[in-house]
C-alpha cells in the first residue's frame, strides 16, 4: 500500500488556489486600471494649472493642488457659476442639443422599430416579392452601410431640402443611424412572448393594435428601455454626421469638444473640463443603468 | 399585401368593405400619388429652368411625400380592414428607411458620376468614368483601403483580449458587478473627447503620461503619431480600448449561457484546464465568437472619429481610414462628386467582403462545431 500524504496534497492544491486567486484578481485591477485611467487623467486634468499639466503631476493634493481653472474658463466653477459667461451659454446650447436629439431619436427609433419588429415577428407580409425574411434582411441590412456613404449624398439633399443645421434633419439621420439596432434587439425579444398571449387577448376582444399596446408592450419594456439607451449612447457620442451636417445652430457636444483648438496652443485644463462635461453624464446613465445595456447589447447573440 | 394564412398570430376576418370606402380609399391614394408626381415634376423643370415658377427649395415635395406616405398607412385600414392593420406595423419603418436609405444611394449614383463643387456656382457636372479613373491612380485611396485591412485584423486581437477578460469575469471572483461595470466604462465616452484626452494629451511628448512612462522604460523619444507604423498602432489600440467591452460583454454572455453538465462532464473525464477550454469551451463559443467579431468588424469598418481628430490621416495619409479619407477630401475641396463615388466603392467592396466572411465563418463554424 502506498500512503498518501493527504496533508502535503491539500497545502498543495491551496497554495495553487492561492496562486490563481493572485493572478486573477492581478489582472482585474491591471485591466481596471487601464480602463478607469483616461477618466481620471481628463477629470484630475481639469483641475489642472498650466504648470501642472506640462510638470505632468498626477495625483491631486499630493503632486499638486487643484485649481477650478479649466472649470472657471467654461463658466462652471463655484465662483463664477452664477455670472454671465457666453462659454457656458455655448456649453449649455450644445448640451441641450445632444440631449434633444438623442432623446427623441431614440425614441422615434424605438416606435418605428418596435412595430417593425412586432410586425415581423407575428404576421407574414408580402411587399412586392418581399417576404418576411427579405423585409427583415433588408432593415438589418443597414447595419452594414458606412455612414460615410450616405454623408454626401445627404449633405447634398439637406441642402436642397433647407434642412441642414436642423433639429428635424439631425434626429432623422440619426434614427435611421439607430434603427437597425433597435429592430436586431426587439426582433429578439418579441421572439421570447408566446403568441398565447394574445390569441388569448384577441378572444377576450382586444384588436390586434390593442393587444400590442395593452399586452405585449408592457412584457416587452425592458427589452425596449435596453434598446433606448443604447441608442442614446451611440447618437450622443456621434460626430461623423454632426461635423458634416451642423454649424451654428444644432452643433452637438462632440462637435463643440473637437473644434477646440486655439490661437495659442491647446488650454488643456478647459479641454479637459469640456470633455469631462460630455462624459459624465454618459458615464451615470452607464453605470445606473449597467443592467440594461448589457441586455441591449447581449440580446439575439446568445441563443 | 398579406397573405393571411401563415401569420403566427392568427385573426378573423368580420369586416366587409364597402363600395363607397374602397372608393374613397382609392381616390385619397391616386390624389397624393398625384401630387407626389406634380410636385416633383414641377420642381425639378423649375431647377433645371424649364419654367419659371417654383418653390425656393424641395422641401414641399418633402412635404408630399410625408403626406403621401401617411394617406398610403391609412389607406391600408380604410381599403383592407383587419389585414390592412397588420401592414401598419412595419410600413411607417420601411417608408421611413425607403426614404432616408433607398434614395439617398440612388441620388449617390447621380452624384458620383458627376464634378460637383458644392462652394462654386457651376453646380453639377456629369463627367463620366472621370473620377473612376482618378480613383484608381489614387495611391491615398488605396492606402486607406489597405489600412481597414490592417485596422480588421487587430480585430483578432481584440477578440483574444476580450476573450480573456470574460474568462477573467465568469471566474468565481468578488464583487462582480463592480468589475463588469469598470470595464464597460470605456464603451460609454464619446470617441471625440476619447481621443483628445487619450490621443492628444496622454500621449502628448513632452508630459503625457504614457510618453512619461515609455521613456522610464526606456524609450528615448517616445513619438505615437511620428512614423507611419506607430501611429497605425496607436490608432489601433485607441480604437480597441473602446471597443473591448463590447466584445467582451457578449462573450461573457455567451459563457454563462453555456450547459455546465458538458463542462462537468469533461472535468470529470479528467481534462486538463488547457484541454478543456480548447476543446469544450472555445468551439461551444464558435457562434458566439462569429457573431461578436462580425459586429464588431462592422463597426471598425465605420472608423472615423478617432482618426479625424488625433491625426487628421497624418503623417501623410498613413493613417487615414477610408471614411476619414472621404471627410478629409470634402472639406479640402468640397467636391461632393469623386467623395461619393469612393464611398459606392467602398461600400461594394464592404458587401462583397461582408458577405465571403460570413460564408466562410459559417463553414468555419460547422466544421467545428460538428467535430464536438
Amino acid at each position: 500500500m502506498v500512503a498518501i500524504d493527504f496533508d502535503k496534497y491539500a497545502r498543495g492544491q491551496r497554495l495553487r488556489w492561492w496562486a490563481m486567486r493572485f493572478v486573477v484578481y492581478g489582472l482585474l485591477i491591471a485591466w481596471a486600471i487601464v480602463c478607469m485611467f483616461p477618466l481620471f487623467w481628463t477629470v484630475s486634468t481639469s483641475f489642472k494649472t498650466a504648470a501642472d499639466v506640462m510638470k505632468g503631476n498626477l495625483v491631486p493634493w499630493l503632486d499638486f493642488t487643484p485649481s477650478w481653472l479649466g472649470w472657471r474658463s467654461l463658466g462652471l466653477s463655484p465662483d463664477t457659476v452664477f455670472n454671465v459667461s457666453t462659454v457656458r451659454e455655448e456649453f449649455m446650447r450644445r448640451l441641450w442639443n445632444s440631449v434633444i436629439m438623442s432623446v427623441a431619436a431614440s425614441a422615434l427609433a424605438v416606435i418605428l422599430g418596435s412595430l417593425a419588429a412586432y410586425g415581423l415577428s407575428r404576421f407574414s407580409y408580402k411587399f412586392g416579392y418581399m417576404r418576411n425574411s427579405d423585409i427583415s434582411f433588408f432593415f438589418l441590412s443597414q447595419l452594414i452601410m458606412p455612414p460615410v456613404v450616405l454623408a454626401l449624398p445627404f449633405l447634398v439633399l439637406y441642402k436642397e431640402l433647407a434642412l441642414l443645421d436642423t433639429y428635424v434633419g439631425m434626429i432623422a439621420v440619426y434614427t435611421l443611424m439607430v434603427l437597425p439596432i433597435v429592430i436586431w434587439i426587439m426582433r429578439d425579444q418579441f421572439a421570447t412572448v408566446p403568441v398565447e398571449l394574445e390569441e388569448a387577448a384577441l378572444v377576450d376582444g382586444l384588436s390586434i393594435w390593442g393587444a400590442f399596446l395593452r399586452i405585449i408592450v408592457p412584457l416587452v419594456l425592458p427589452g425596449m428601455v435596453a434598446a433606448f439607451i443604447l441608442s442614446m449612447i451611440l447618437c450622443w457620442n456621434e460626430y461623423f454626421f454632426a461635423a458634416l451636417l451642423t454649424s451654428t445652430n444644432t452643433n452637438t457636444l462632440p462637435v463643440m469638444i473637437a473644434s477646440q483648438t486655439g490661437s495659442q496652443g491647446i488650454n488643456w485644463w478647459s479641454m479637459a473640463a469640456l470633455s469631462t462635461a460630455g462624459i459624465l453624464p454618459l458615464v451615470f446613465v452607464g453605470v445606473i443603468l449597467e443592467k440594461h445595456i448589457i441586455a441591449g447589447m447581449t440580446a439575439g447573440a446568445v441563443k | 399585401m398579406t397573405t393571411i394564412e401563415r401569420d403566427l398570430l392568427h385573426t378573423v376576418e368580420t369586416d366587409s368593405i364597402s363600395a363607397g370606402r374602397h372608393f374613397w380609399g382609392r381616390a385619397a391614394l391616386s390624389l397624393s400619388t398625384l401630387w407626389l408626381a406634380a410636385s416633383f415634376v414641377l420642381q425639378a423643370a423649375y431647377v433645371s429652368g424649364w419654367i419659371t415658377f417654383g418653390f425656393d427649395n424641395w422641401r414641399p415635395v418633402l412635404y408630399a411625400y410625408v403626406l403621401w406616405a401617411i394617406v398610403l398607412c391609412v389607406s391600408r385600414v380604410v381599403l383592407y380592414g383587419e389585414a390592412g392593420k397588420k401592414a401598419l406595423f412595419v410600413l411607417p419603418a420601411a417608408l421611413f428607411v425607403v426614404a432616408m436609405v433607398v434614395f439617398p444611394l440612388l441620388f449617390a449614383l447621380w452624384v458620383g458620376f458627376s464634378d460637383w463643387n458644392l462652394a462654386s456656382l457651376t453646380g453639377r457636372k456629369f463627367n463620366g468614368l472621370d473620377n473612376l479613373r482618378r480613383m484608381l491612380s489614387d495611391p491615398f485611396y488605396a492606402n486607406a483601403l489597405v489600412n481597414m485591412v490592417l485596422y480588421s485584423l487587430a480585430i483578432a486581437v481584440e477578440y483574444a483580449i476580450a476573450f480573456g477578460l470574460a474568462l477573467l469575469l465568469s471566474q468565481d471572483i468578488a464583487a462582480r458587478k463592480f468589475w463588469r461595470v469598470t470595464f464597460l466604462v470605456p464603451l460609454m465616452l464619446s470617441p471625440v473627447a476619447v481621443s483628445w484626452m487619450v490621443g492628444k494629451s496622454m500621449l502628448e511628448t513632452r508630459f503625457g503620461p504614457i510618453a512619461r512612462l515609455a521613456r522610464w522604460l526606456g524609450w528615448e523619444n517616445p513619438s505615437f503619431f511620428g512614423d507611419p507604423l506607430t501611429a497605425r498602432l496607436s490608432i489601433m489600440i485607441m480604437d480597441a480600448w473602446t471597443f473591448i467591452p463590447f466584445m467582451m460583454i457578449m462573450l461573457l454572455a455567451g459563457l454563462q449561457a453555456l450547459n455546465r453538465e458538458v463542462l462537468e462532464a469533461a472535468e470529470v473525464d479528467g481534462a486538463t484546464k488547457w484541454q478543456r477550454f480548447w476543446q469544450v469551451i472555445f468551439p461551444l463559443m464558435l457562434p458566439v465568437s462569429v457573431t461578436a467579431v462580425m459586429i464588431r468588424v462592422i463597426f471598425k469598418l465605420k472608423l472615423a472619429d478617432i482618426i479625424i481628430t488625433v491625426t487628421a490621416g497624418g503623417p501623410g495619409g498613413a493613417t487615414d481610414s477610408v471614411t476619414s479619407f472621404i471627410y478629409r477630401e470634402y472639406r479640402d475641396r468640397s467636391n461632393v462628386g469623386y467623395g461619393t463615388l469612393l464611398a459606392i466603392i467602398y461600400l461594394i467592396i464592404i458587401v462583397v467582403g461582408m458577405t465571403m466572411l460570413l460564408k466562410v465563418s459559417d463553414r468555419i463554424v460547422r466544421r467545428m462545431t460538428g467535430r464536438l
